[in-house]
């Protein structure tokens, strides 16, 4: 059988023609997921399916498979996570959409998908915790995404807030994943998972896919292909393409070599995965802003409540004449200090409504202790914010 | 009734160029209790998802009434049906119009078609918001595709039913 590029024995057949058609569509949150993968060039997708995340598993069973792509539904997510890992050596881009219970088990497999700089992409659509805790609304997982996975390990994390931004954040995760060699997490809400609204696809010439370099690309033959090396993200070889493809789990050396082991060895290893997604971190934007010119207090925020805060904020202006700046978090991970400390100067109180106790709220602290007299958190738990919940706290605090 | 809602959204969406949001509860109500579906609709963008206080609410069951009705602005429409709901507080607050939807489904073929009803009735009270023929376009696209026409008629027959008799909250 002739071996096309990507899989061994993969259907390559390119059926663009099944693409969702450009235009306007009335779509679920966990539905565009699945588009939005599509349209970025995924061809795997492997999960197990968990409430509320179900329909993109659902999804995703019915769309593969016409776009010529793979279906696996496996037996947890602990080998769902690592098909994506074997799919995308493979050469295929690969998803799993997953929500909070099912997250935690692929904390292994993003590990070592960030120390093999394995492009691949998953998505949590929170609910929250601990435990099956519940299946309602959460973003009770933002801190696991950075620090779940064991090891110093870097990781991005993007916030959709609307079902249009499940399709558009999803392409732009298995972007970023392709150009930085790295896994990317996507933390959704039930509430935007469950969501309809409408969707407008552009024609598809005019989104932007990026694909992983390769040496053949780069005119690097195999006897002199570095697994690890050439560029501060090395090209990548797949399996049965005739390179010396090397995936390691152990801290390498640029050829790959794992036994020549030293401490300065190590931070290298370490030090180049921090540093390619630092770059990264300073090239995208990440930030949305509204209100910011003279306001005295800030509304900092991020996915779906965002738009609760957006709502409350304006009406604070029109209703009391309060100058509430507002800042969304459009990225979580890597948590975009430089970026906020070049905007917010001077404030008296910056607001931080989340849906748990306070996660973000640490961070934020980190980056503006100095910029603002107090930072007061909003709590919700299993339910997203009404501008009117969010508006009564504001009031309540600068009565 | 989540079905009314996604065609409610989508025929605001696809056919009539507005924003709509639409969203449901997701608790152990979807799965059989008194569910909700709720459909915000604005030319203007969309920023919190949800309703906050409700120009209209369709109740189907009296606990889906009890649950709900704090929701609904004072003046607001109530369509309601009185096999199931029998009990209103206040019932002057609001404009409240009745129609036996699942009196009629059944004369129609079944339970299955209250939906399609209810959605005939809420567009008798909102002509002049939604074209008729957005709401039957997207009936097309949301149900099963041996259930067209049968939902369709069920739509026109809540239609004639609402146009034919004003609610008790207008006399």
């Amino acid at each position: 059988m002739k071996k096309e590029k990507g899989a061994k024995g993969m259907n390559k057949v390119s059926r663009d023609s099944c693409l969702l058609k450009p235009g306007r569509h009335y779509l679920q949150g966990n539905e565009a997921i699945i588009e939005g993968a599509l349209v970025a060039g995924c061809r795997v997708y492997a999960g197990y399916p968990i409430t509320p995340a179900t329909e993109a598993m659902e999804a995703a069973s019915r769309r593969f498979p016409e776009v010529g792509g793979r279906f696996i539904q496996m037996e947890d997510e602990i080998g769902s996570a690592c098909v994506l890992i074997g799919a995308s050596w493979g050469g295929v881009k690969a998803l799993t959409v997953t929500s909070s219970p099912g997250f935690s088990l692929m904390q292994e497999a993003i590990s070592i998908a960030i120390i093999s700089e394995t492009p691949m992409v998953i998505i949590d659509i929170q609910r929250p915790g601990p435990g099956q805790g519940y299946i309602t609304a959460s973003q009770e997982d933002v801190m696991q995404a950075r620090w779940g996975h064991h090891g110093q390990g870097p990781i991005i994390a993007l916030a959709p807030s609307s079902v249009q931004e499940m399709f558009e954040v999803t392409i732009e995760a298995f972007n970023l994943s392709e150009r930085w060699r790295t896994p990317v997490l996507v933390m959704a809400e039930e509430t935007v998972a469950h969501m309809r609204e409408s969707v407008v696809i552009p024609p598809l010439e005019e989104i932007e896919i990026i694909n992983r370099k390769k040496p053949q690309e780069l005119g690097i033959p195999p006897d002199n292909y570095l697994p690890w090396g050439h560029d501060i993200v090395a090209p990548m070889a797949n399996w049965g393409e005739g390179y010396n493809v090397n995936f390691v789990g152990l801290v390498h050396l640029e050829d790959g070599n794992v036994t020549r082991y030293s401490p300065q060895m190590n931070y290298h290893c370490v030090e180049r995965l921090h540093k390619k997604i630092e770059i990264d971190a300073n090239s995208i934007s990440c930030l949305d802003t509204k209100f910011l010119e003279d306001c005295n207090h800030l509304m900092i925020c991020y996915g779906v409540v965002s738009r609760t805060a957006m709502e409350a904020v304006a009406e604070a202006h029109e209703e009391r004449g309060l100058k509430i700046g507002y800042i969304r978090l459009r990225r979580l991970w890597p948590f975009p200090e430089e970026q906020l400390r070049n905007i917010v100067c001077e404030v008296d109180t910056i607001f931080v409504p989340e849906m748990n106790l306070g996660m973000m709220k640490h961070p934020i602290t980190e980056a503006l202790r100095d910029r603002c007299k107090k930072i007061v958190s909003i709590p919700s738990i299993g339910i997203l914010h009404s501008p009117d919940y969010i508006l009564s706290k504001v009031y309540e605090e600068l009565r | 009734m989540v079905t009314i809602g996604k065609i409610l959204g989508e025929a605001f969406s696809l056919y009539e160029g507005k924003n709509s949001v639409n969203t449901q509860s997701y608790g152990p109500e979807s799965r059989g209790g008194a569910c909700k579906s709720e459909v915000v609709v604005s030319a203007e963008e969309i920023h919190y998802p949800n309703v906050r206080k409700a120009d209209v609410l369709v109740a189907l069951s009296q606990v889906a009434l009890d649950r709900y009705l704090p929701d609904l602005k004072e003046g607001g429409i109530l369509l309601l049906d009185p096999g199931s709901v029998k009990d209103v507080p206040d019932l002057d607050k609001y404009q409240v119009h009745e129609v036996p939807s699942m009196e009629i489904a059944y004369e129609i073929g079944g339970v299955r078609y209250q939906n399609s009803v209810a959605l005939g009735a809420l567009y008798g009270l909102i002509p002049h918001l939604v074209k008729e023929s957005s709401l039957l376009k997207a009936i097309s696209d949301n149900v099963p595709r041996n259930t067209v026409e049968i939902n369709k008629e069920a739509f026109k027959r809540g239609m004639r039913y609402e146009k034919g008799e004003r609610g008790k909250g207008n006399e």
